[in-house]
């Protein structure tokens, strides 16, 4: 069977899977439709969050943003900030947003902050976030298909549509939830199988995090040889490259995890335990599944850099035949995604940090865990593992950012604001309808994605880090925060930091609009646009503590709601 | 829903919730923030195995340190509500 045979079946498997598990799980009711009946044990719901997490971004990019892009230490930021974010939710926000036992984050807001205005800046903010987002895995989806299945970017991402629109307008988060345990399942299977066999391979070591700090076959340290190695190329040491300064790195890092805790559609996850005993678990569990995962990245990603090179380099000092590559390379030029450029003429590929004298002109961030299987000589059904678990993971978290942009619409904007009339029944009819909506949305800006789709997954979480989580954490933390400091809070918190990006970046990302230049001796204390988040933060928590000191304290309702979402029994 | 919880008892609740978030969220800096970014080229001075200390941080031990503390706070919290009665029915 050929490689595509095979991928078709294993991804036509998996689909499968998911419209079976759909058509089980249907919603009947607003409260299955939004909030799966509040009965998932905290586990499975560990688990549909770690998949709800895991993007195309972590699954196909970060082990490449981490060995290539970020080269080695300067990634640790994705690691450790969209880990650690998750200690903060189970602390500061999920027990006591599962407790409030409502619906929707912006329910939340507009509850707590008495006012049908904070109701709405919530709801724009989310989407604001949650569109940025789920761009990003709607391309992944056309990537992959186009990619491993060999149809065309636009087939791909339209049999990507008609599968979520299957699952998620028939079973809501009820659906979602069980396809999303399903994908987690073959994504984390995918991520790790190529993992442990390249560990075998260089270390003799079948535990990749293991791997990571042991010995090669010739007695020396991986770690050290590709620092080594790195350092003859020209590279910056593998251990030791900062991204831009320490501030910035810390700034990244925190402008990550305060995102995590502020994403809608990872909180909304929360909602659907039983208990709030069972949300700050659920919060365990979930970080357990996703840090299998985001352990192994790191192996990943410096195992793959140093094969790459030590084929570009079959012996010291001397570089590749260009005749002589391997058939997996010329395959992934043909997708554009490697490109060589013979600069002198000698007939090898000749990598180094150097751009007068790199001849491997193109190395995609996305090689490192697309190319990984067919690098390491993996049999091809590892091969199609990888596609099935690359578009699991773009189409669970698709999934759970479309359901907390159509709740937000449905629940938020129609039944508490706009038609407070509606009867249950219809309600689930328009949010039914919302999500189909939102399904097409996707599609079409998938289709024609707009100049800022580019790397935008890492400003959603700026973005919600500048304008949910300060919300959320005062309103649980604070009983005197007023309507008018939140309002105002999350409005400048977002805006600074869209501000902050335009600037640096292009409004809307338009090349050629952005008045200063992405240019870094002109970024705010080092910090580059994407670790911007913190300091939106930072101006939300200021503006909205000084507008509550002047405007007259909320009613006593609101204490006694405060009170009520701090305990769990009352 | 039990009897109604004293306003004593919410206090207490909130005070000792406070106290270990503050302990836990001290450990949460140290690990990640501290030895993987502040603090990394001191450690970096120590080997363990075939990883630099600070380096294995930022790539590893910040992620072991998360899980061990997210669920070092639900046992708390859990005992916490133990004690205190505030525990709640299983749904």
């Amino acid at each position: 069977m050929s490689l595509t045979e095979t991928t078709y079946w294993v991804v036509g498997a998996s689909f499968a899977l998911y419209i079976v598990i759909a058509i089980r799980s249907r919603a009947s009711t607003t409260q299955e439709f939004y909030v799966a009946g509040k009965g998932i044990h905290p586990i499975a719901n560990g688990m549909a969050t770690a998949a709800d997490w895991m993007s195309a971004a972590s699954f196909i990019s970060m082990a490449g943003l981490i060995g290539l892009s970020y080269n080695g230490y300067g990634g640790s930021v994705f690691l450790m900030g969209w880990t650690g974010g998750y200690v903060l939710l189970a602390m500061l926000i999920a027990p006591y947003l599962r407790k409030y036992g409502k619906f929707t984050v912006p329910e939340f807001i507009g509850d707590r902050y008495y006012s049908n205005t904070a109701r709405i800046v919530a709801v724009l903010c989310l989407i604001i976030c949650s569109v940025t987002y789920v761009i990003g895995q709607m391309k992944g989806i056309g990537v992959a298909f186009s990619r491993f299945l060999e149809t065309d970017y636009e087939t791909g991402l339209l049999s990507g549509m008609v599968i979520v629109f299957f699952y998620a307008v028939l079973g809501g988060m009820k659906g979602i939830t069980y396809t999303q345990i399903a994908q987690f399942c073959v994504l984390i299977f995918a991520y790790t199988v190529p993992a442990i066999f390249i560990s075998l391979q260089l270390t003799g070591q079948p535990i990749p995090q293991l791997g990571l700090g042991s010995t090669l076959a010739d007695g020396s340290y991986l770690l050290h040889k590709l620092d080594h190695i790195l350092l003859d190329l020209g590279f910056q040491e593998y251990t030791t490259a900062l991204r831009g300064s320490t501030l910035n790195m810390a700034a990244f890092t925190a402008s990550l995890m305060i995102g995590t805790a502020g994403l809608p559609h990872v909180i909304i996850r929360f909602f659907t335990v039983p208990t709030v005993r069972a949300a700050r678990t659920s919060a365990g569990w979930a970080l357990v599944f996703i840090a299998i995962l985001y352990t192994t990245a790191p192996a990943v990603a410096a195992m793959a850099r140093l094969n790459i090179i030590q084929i570009l380099e079959p012996e010291a000092g001397q570089a590749l035949l260009i005749e002589e590559r391997p058939t997996w390379f010329k395959n992934w030029e043909r997708t554009g995604l490697l490109e060589i450029d013979d600069k002198n003429g000698d007939g090898r590929i000749q990598y180094h940090a150097d751009p007068e004298r790199n001849e491997l002109v193109k190395l995609d961030n996305d090689i490192l865990v697309l190319a990984n299987p067919e690098i390491a000589n993996l049999p091809n059904w590892v091969i199609a593992l990888v596609a099935a678990g690359g578009l699991a993971a773009a189409l669970s978290t698709a999934a759970g950012l479309l359901l907390a942009i159509s709740s937000a619409i449905s629940h938020d904007l129609l039944k508490r604001t706009l038609m407070p009339q509606i009867t249950e029944r219809q309600e689930l009819m328009a949010s039914r309808i919302a999500m189909s909506l939102a399904v097409l949305g996707a599609g079409y800006l998938g289709l024609n994605p707009p100049g800022f789709a580019a790397g935008t997954v890492a400003l959603a979480f700026g973005l919600a880090a500048a304008s949910l989580f300060p919300a959320l954490f005062l309103g649980i933390f604070s009983q005197r925060v007023t309507r008018e400091g939140a309002i105002l809070g999350m409005l400048s918190g977002i805006s600074v930091t869209l501000i902050y990006v335009f600037q640096h970046k292009g409004i809307m990302f338009i090349p050629g609009t952005s008045f200063l230049g992405n240019l870094s001796p002109n970024w705010f204390f080092g910090i580059e646009p994407n670790a911007f988040g913190v300091v939106g933060a930072m101006v939300n928590f200021t503006v909205t503590l000084i507008v509550t000191r002047f405007t007259p304290a909320p009613p006593e309702e609101v204490r006694l709601l405060v009170e009520s979402v701090r305990v769990p029994r009352s | 829903m039990g009897t109604p919880v004293s306003q004593q008892t919410r206090d207490i609740y909130w005070r000792e919730n406070r106290r270990l978030m503050l302990i836990l969220g001290f450990f949460w800096f140290v690990v990640s923030l501290g030895c993987g970014v502040l603090w990394v080229e001191p450690l970096n001075r120590i080997q363990m195995g075939g990883f630099k200390l600070g380096f294995w941080f930022a790539q590893q031990g910040a992620i072991y340190g998360f899980i061990l503390l997210t669920f070092i706070y639900a046992l708390a919290m859990a005992r916490l509500e133990k004690r205190l009665g505030l525990e709640e029915p299983d749904a």
